[in-house]
């Protein structure tokens, strides 16, 4: 109750001002309607540096596909929400944002890992490569070049995470056989099903010998 | 998810001071398991105190032991050479557990706090006694088909998720920890918990203490070992139920051995009359087989999950078998 006075009294005191700024500023009393009541009856007076407490970022400091990015994010912020709606990087597809199915799969730091379980705001001066980051110029990475050749996808969807994941499962060791394959690429999902072409690509490029 | 702060600590001392003037924080270290569950508004902590900072990653070969870091990778210690030599039973485990990609994410604390994955327990709008204290527990008398056979009570039947743990509750690992009174040791097997009237706590780690490490004393499970996982799919997916066996057989005679089972309890349960039963006994399936029954027990299923009284001693037999043809 204490919040609703506040506000109508600053509304009455403004009133004088443009409609497009009270429109602006109802906006902001809205959804200061819909703040949790503890949070705006705390303290009357204070109330807008208790909405900054609540709204709080943390700096960051990345570099992304080589690129370094001063940013300020909130606390919460996947590293998956990051790329996507900060940095527009939407190669990284968000698939379940559970851990559960891999499509978000990048490197931080050289090794593979899941970007939705990620927080963003635990990644200082991490080096993150996604799919954007892979090929040189117009020329595909192998890995991509493979999964063209041997038909690795049919929707797509999966495929930037299966690739990223691909490229490690060369790099770590463990695509020495079809079945290693199949085993260290289990937490990459496909619905469409392409996986017998998937392992055709990995299995080629890690024949190949080429460098990744 | 809801906001909250985030802060790095740098020392297992300033983690936990931080957190002692702390109502409402948790240590993140992977985050694995806790973003998952603040994402589903399961927990929702006001701050985070990121730990990976804090030197405790590594894994240290000593006389008579191997001590690892909470903050160990799962995959640092699942590929560790000597791990593979020494302890092959918990490398196996690890490789077992989840996808690569999460295992380069999780540690061993992480692994070790892991929360069930029973499907009443992430669904906040569903009752459940570990989420919410005296709310009533959905899977008594509902889906239930990955749940408890042992130990289980009238508040909670759910079961712990971690494949890591059903090995180390085998090999006999301590669990070293710190916090505002000090640093404790505690006995792998005493360290989770069953659920009781108080499902909501998992384990016997105190309020606002952290795990430092693990040891596990040196011992003769190197050659006849095995880690059965049976579960829905054959890789990334939690056990229906695991079994962890490892046998010393000398001359077709077994010297020792151990036993444990995931996916049948609130905690790694480790089945010490199976293997007193085995010791001195001459390896065949028929001993293999006896053992199994005797494990069983005391067994008690929940409707989807009544196939566990049959799986489960099909499961030891079978990785009995396999660890003895080694």
């Amino acid at each position: 109750m204490a919040a609703k006075k506040s506000i109508k009294k600053v509304v009455e005191e403004d009133s004088n001002n443009s409609r497009r700024d009270f429109i602006k500023k109802s906006g902001l009393f809205t959804a200061l309607a819909f703040t949790p009541p503890s949070l705006v009856m705390a303290s009357d007076k204070k109330w807008d540096e208790k909405i900054a407490e609540y709204l709080e970022t943390v700096p960051l400091s990345l570099e992304v596909n080589g690129v370094k990015h001063n940013l300020n994010i909130e606390p919460r912020t996947t590293l998956l929400d990051l790329l996507r709606e900060q940095l527009l990087l939407t190669g990284t597809k968000k698939g379940c944002d559970h851990g559960q199915c891999g499509a978000c799969t990048v490197h931080v730091n050289g090794t593979r890992i899941l970007s939705c379980l990620s927080l963003a705001s635990m990644q200082q001066n991490a080096q993150v490569t996604t799919i954007e980051g892979l090929s040189k110029g117009k020329k595909l990475h192998p890995m991509q070049e493979a999964f063209i050749k041997n038909d690795g996808f049919q929707c797509g969807y999966c495929t930037p995470g299966q690739i990223m994941s691909g490229i490690a499962c060369i790099k770590e060791g463990h695509a020495n056989s079809r079945d290693e394959i199949r085993e260290y690429m289990s937490g990459n999902i496909c619905r469409c099903g392409a996986y017998h072409n998937i392992v055709d690509a990995i299995t080629e490029v890690k024949e190949g010998g080429m460098p990744l | 998810m809801k906001n909250f702060q985030i802060i790095r600590a740098l020392s297992s001392k300033s983690a936990v001071s931080s957190i002692a003037k702390e109502n409402s924080a948790m240590f993140i270290a992977g985050g694995t398991n806790l973003v998952d569950l603040m994402k589903k508004n399961v927990v929702s902590p006001d701050k985070l105190i990121d730990i990976n900072g804090v030197d405790l990653k590594k894994i240290e070969f000593l006389t008579g032991k191997v001590s690892i870091g909470a903050l160990a990778k799962n995959s640092q210690v699942a590929e560790d050479q000597l791990i593979k030599e020494s302890y092959p039973l918990l490398a196996l485990a690890l490789a077992a557990g989840a996808s690569q990609q999460i295992r380069h994410m999780a540690t061993v604390g992480g692994n070790m706090l892991q929360r069930t994955r029973c499907s009443y327990f992430y669904n906040p709008d569903m009752p459940c006694n570990k989420r919410v204290p005296k709310s009533g527990c959905g899977a008594i008398g509902g889906a239930n088909r990955m749940h408890a056979i042992f130990g289980a009570s009238d508040s909670c039947i759910a079961v712990h998720p971690s494949d890591m743990c059903i090995a180390l509750a085998a090999l006999d690992a301590t669990v070293f920890t710190e916090g505002p009174k000090g640093k404790r040791e505690i006995r792998f097997t005493d360290f989770h918990r069953l659920p009781g009237n108080t499902p909501e706590k998992d384990n016997t780690l105190l309020d606002k203490e952290i795990i430092t490490s693990i040891e596990i004393p040196n011992n003769n499970f190197t050659k006849n070992i095995h880690y059965l996982k049976v579960r829905d799919r054959s890789s990334y997916a939690f056990a229906l139920i695991s079994v962890a066996a490892g046998l010393d057989i000398k001359d077709n005679t077994i010297q020792d051995a151990r036993l444990a089972m995931g996916g049948v309890a609130h905690k790694p349960w480790r089945l010490t009359e199976a293997e007193e039963f085995l010791k001195g006994k001459t390896v065949s399936e028929k001993t293999f087989r006896q053992a199994a029954d005797l494990a069983m027990k005391g067994a008690r299923s929940y409707g989807d999950n009544d196939f566990k009284l049959t799986l489960g001693p099909n499961a030891i037999t079978e990785a009995l078998t396999i660890a003895a043809s080694k």
